[in-house]
């Protein structure tokens, strides 16, 4: 998937696959350079000012939206929200033909979500060679925003990556979270990587990415050193894959006690938003082990890095 | 008209000849291969040495898309792009809007075929009303308008009870069924073969057990109805084991697999190239390796292009939502060329496998470069090269994986029921 430029710099964030340590790094500590920009009063940067940015969501979305727009005011860019599951697709526009449109408007760069997997890398093969596509989410393939956000704060509170032992907890078959996370693990040197789950909601042959499966969450926890745990989605419970959210809490739910058979220091992420009593329990998501508010926070440090990254490397290339 | 066929080293698996000779043409009809019948005078000769000469191929399931898909292509353009890709028959899906389910959808083509005035179409008719499997199609009245087998091509039929009946009604009219093994509900959301490659991409995947279901309910069937079955477009290893196991129980069924599986894998998918989003899906190199060994050793009988031309509106998607299949029959002779290169099966198996074989799966009187055989006949250059470009298709459907690609081998001269209809010898 072609999101580097001649110099090996992002052009375009799509995926994790096929990234270096190196340039995963480059984005995490650039993150760690915009994280204090929230923190003071007058919150924002010039960076992108004068660049238009197009928030193009395919799919609902309100957290990882807002913490783009957000990043994207912080860069003192303009943008704006573009919902086009209720739009023009809806009217019969083609998918290329929205694009037309939305290029014809002078944007710089487009924060795509869409439902069908590889969606984000096809619009950035359509689009104009000077706009950028950030992947939001597409289908079951990728979100690689979340998994830098998630790495960096894996990495703020265990400082580096390579004795963990990482485990990945829930419906790894529709998630394009756990994906994007394992190969960004992998990529970063995580020692152990491990996908917990019932066997309906494992995809075949996960073990070539590089994660081990457990299929009860005793086990797979064991030792943890980051329990992530995935949202469970509505349409899962009570269907072919799952018989009801209470047994699934009752199996994999993350209670306090399970808790305890993951390392002392163990921290809990999710990637929200929450179920809690069907995949976590509340005292454990608002335990002192849980960091899931700091991956909000530490969301729009990763976003405000990821689109200087990519318009970055325009800039340089146009002068 | 009077022919002479000259120089070209002739291939005939039927009759086991493989020498460089000539083809003599009276009419409609071979009348020799080899020396001259006495007294034969040609109108016209064609020096083809350096070339192959075969019975003309036969494409077992080619998407014509007329009626009511013309933006993607039509009867004549498809009908061209076979003939000048060496195909002299071609047997055209029923899934046309409306469905090849009734005699008078059959007219229609049939005079759309005779002005295209290329390929012969062979028609196959719907195995249910509206291809929907509920209720059966008028199975014999199809027969009567000249339908050379029925099908209910990749629309699988939900209810087995409905299959047992078509199957049955089929067999009491003395019908072929092709039967397109798939299992509905195992098939219904999936986008490619479900392995390492679809949990890598996340694409919902079609798993094996699918078609392995799907072919021991039909290998049931078929046994139970005595119907005469044909098998389409297997795409596993243990598919390929379980129609041999059949076949040597003595269950009469034949089988072919799709080119494109023969070539591909699952992997070739890379990074959601909507040109190898195909049904069946391809599958994993192991699979291959048992296709190809299958062909080799007449465990499956022929190889089909299933020929599935679209506009190119059809393949500008994202994986999932492209439409599946390859246009096919431009590239077809140059693709099984790399095959016999490759060293998966020889020359002369595989020109069997989409001419001799496909004949005799429909029951015709080709196939053959016998004297008084019709005159079907397809000649390609196997060392010419050419690039593969919209221009240089004739299919109207320019979706195929090898576009930009310089490829070896080229069909020059097809000629059918003794009529030159494609030609580019001097």
């Amino acid at each position: 998937m072609n999101q580097l430029d001649e110099q090996e710099r992002l052009k375009h964030f799509l995926t994790i696959e096929g990234l270096s340590r190196a340039l995963l790094t480059e984005v995490l500590d650039t993150a760690e350079r915009f994280s204090p920009v929230g923190e003071r009063a007058v919150k924002n940067v010039p960076l992108l000012r004068g660049k238009t940015v197009v928030n193009l969501f395919f799919e609902p979305s309100t957290r990882t939206r807002t913490t783009f727009e957000l990043a994207a005011k912080r860069l003192s860019a303009d943008i704006i929200n573009l919902n086009i599951a209720a739009s023009a697709t809806t009217k019969g526009e083609s998918l290329t033909d929205t694009l037309r449109t939305l290029e014809a408007m002078q944007c710089d760069m487009f924060v795509v979500r869409h439902q069908n997997s590889g969606a984000a890398a096809f619009i950035a093969k359509k689009v104009a060679p000077h706009i950028s596509v950030i992947n939001a989410g597409d289908g079951r393939y990728q979100h690689p925003t979340q998994a830098m956000l998630d790495m960096f704060t894996i990495r703020r509170v265990k400082q580096n990556f390579n004795d963990l032992i990482v485990a990945i907890v829930g419906d790894i078959t529709h998630s394009r979270v756990a994906r994007s996370e394992i190969q960004a693990l992998s990529t970063l040197g995580v020692a152990e990587i491990r996908v917990v789950g019932p066997k309906t909601l494992i995809p075949d042959k996960i073990e070539a990415l590089g994660a081990q499966v457990f299929n009860d969450i005793e086990t797979g926890i064991a030792g943890a050193d980051v329990v992530i745990m995935l949202r469970l989605q509505q349409e899962r419970m009570n269907s072919p894959l799952l018989p009801s959210a209470q047994e699934y809490f009752q199996s994999y739910g993350l209670t306090e006690q399970r808790l305890k058979l993951a390392d002392k220091n163990a921290i809990v992420m999710h990637p929200g938003p929450i179920n809690r009593g069907i995949e976590i329990d509340s005292a454990v998501a608002d335990g002192p082990q849980s960091v899931i508010l700091n991956q909000v926070v530490h969301g729009i440090a990763v976003r405000m890095a990821v689109m200087s990254l990519v318009i970055g490397a325009h800039a340089a290339g146009t002068n | 008209m009077h022919l002479c066929l000259a120089g070209a080293r002739v291939i005939d698996p039927a009759t086991g000849t493989d020498k460089c000779t000539n083809v003599y043409i009276k009419g409609t009809r071979i009348v020799r291969v080899g020396r001259a019948p006495q007294g034969f005078t040609p109108d016209q000769t064609i020096c083809l040495e350096g070339q192959i000469l075969a019975p003309g191929f036969i494409e077992l399931g080619a998407h014509l898309r007329e009626p009511g898909f013309e933006y993607k292509a039509t009867i004549a353009s498809e009908c061209r792009a076979a003939a000048s890709s060496g195909f002299t028959s071609v047997c055209c899906t029923p899934d046309t809007m409306p469905v090849i389910d009734n005699a008078s959808v059959v007219e229609h083509i049939k005079q759309r075929a005779h002005t295209a005035r290329a390929a012969r179409v062979l028609y196959l008719g719907a195995l249910t009303h509206g291809l929907q499997g509920d209720v059966l199609a008028e199975m014999r009245a199809l027969k009567d308008s000249g339908c050379v087998a029925v099908t209910n091509a990749d629309c699988a039929i939900r209810d087995t009870a409905v299959l047992r009946h078509a199957l049955a009604y089929a067999a009491s009219c003395g019908l072929t069924v092709f039967l397109h093994p798939i299992d509905y509900w195992l098939n219904r959301d999936g986008k490619m073969h479900e392995g390492a490659v679809s949990t890598r991409l996340g694409i919902p995947g079609i798993p094996e057990a699918e078609e392995i279901i799907a072919v021991n309910r039909d290998l049931t069937l078929v046994e139970e109805t005595g119907v005469r079955a044909h098998f389409c477009r297997l795409s596993s290893a243990r598919a390929i084991s379980l129609i041999k196991r059949a076949r040597r129980a003595g269950l009469p069924v034949t089988a072919d697999v799709a080119l494109s599986n023969l070539l591909f894998i699952d992997r070739d998918v890379g990074s959601f190239d909507p040109n190898y989003h195909l049904r069946p899906p391809l599958r994993e190199a192991r699979d291959r390796r048992h296709l190809r060994a299958a062909i080799k050793k007449r465990d499956v009988d022929a190889i089909c292009g299933n020929h599935e031309p679209h506009d190119a509106d059809a393949k500008a998607m994202p994986f999932s939502l492209s439409a599946p299949g390859i246009s096919s029959l431009d590239t077809f002779v140059p693709a099984l060329l790399s095959l016999v290169e490759q060293g998966a099966f020889d020359l002369n198996t595989a020109i069997a496998a989409v001419s001799q074989a496909p004949n005799d799966i429909l029951g015709l009187s080709g196939g053959a470069l016998t004297c008084d055989s019709p005159a079907d006949i397809c000649v390609f250059d196997p060392s010419q090269k050419w690039t593969v470009s919209k221009d240089t298709l004739d299919s109207a459907g320019k979706n195929t994986p090898f576009l930009n690609q310089t490829m070896r081998g080229k069909v020059t001269l097809t000629v059918i029921g003794g009529r030159i209809v494609h030609n580019t010898n001097d």
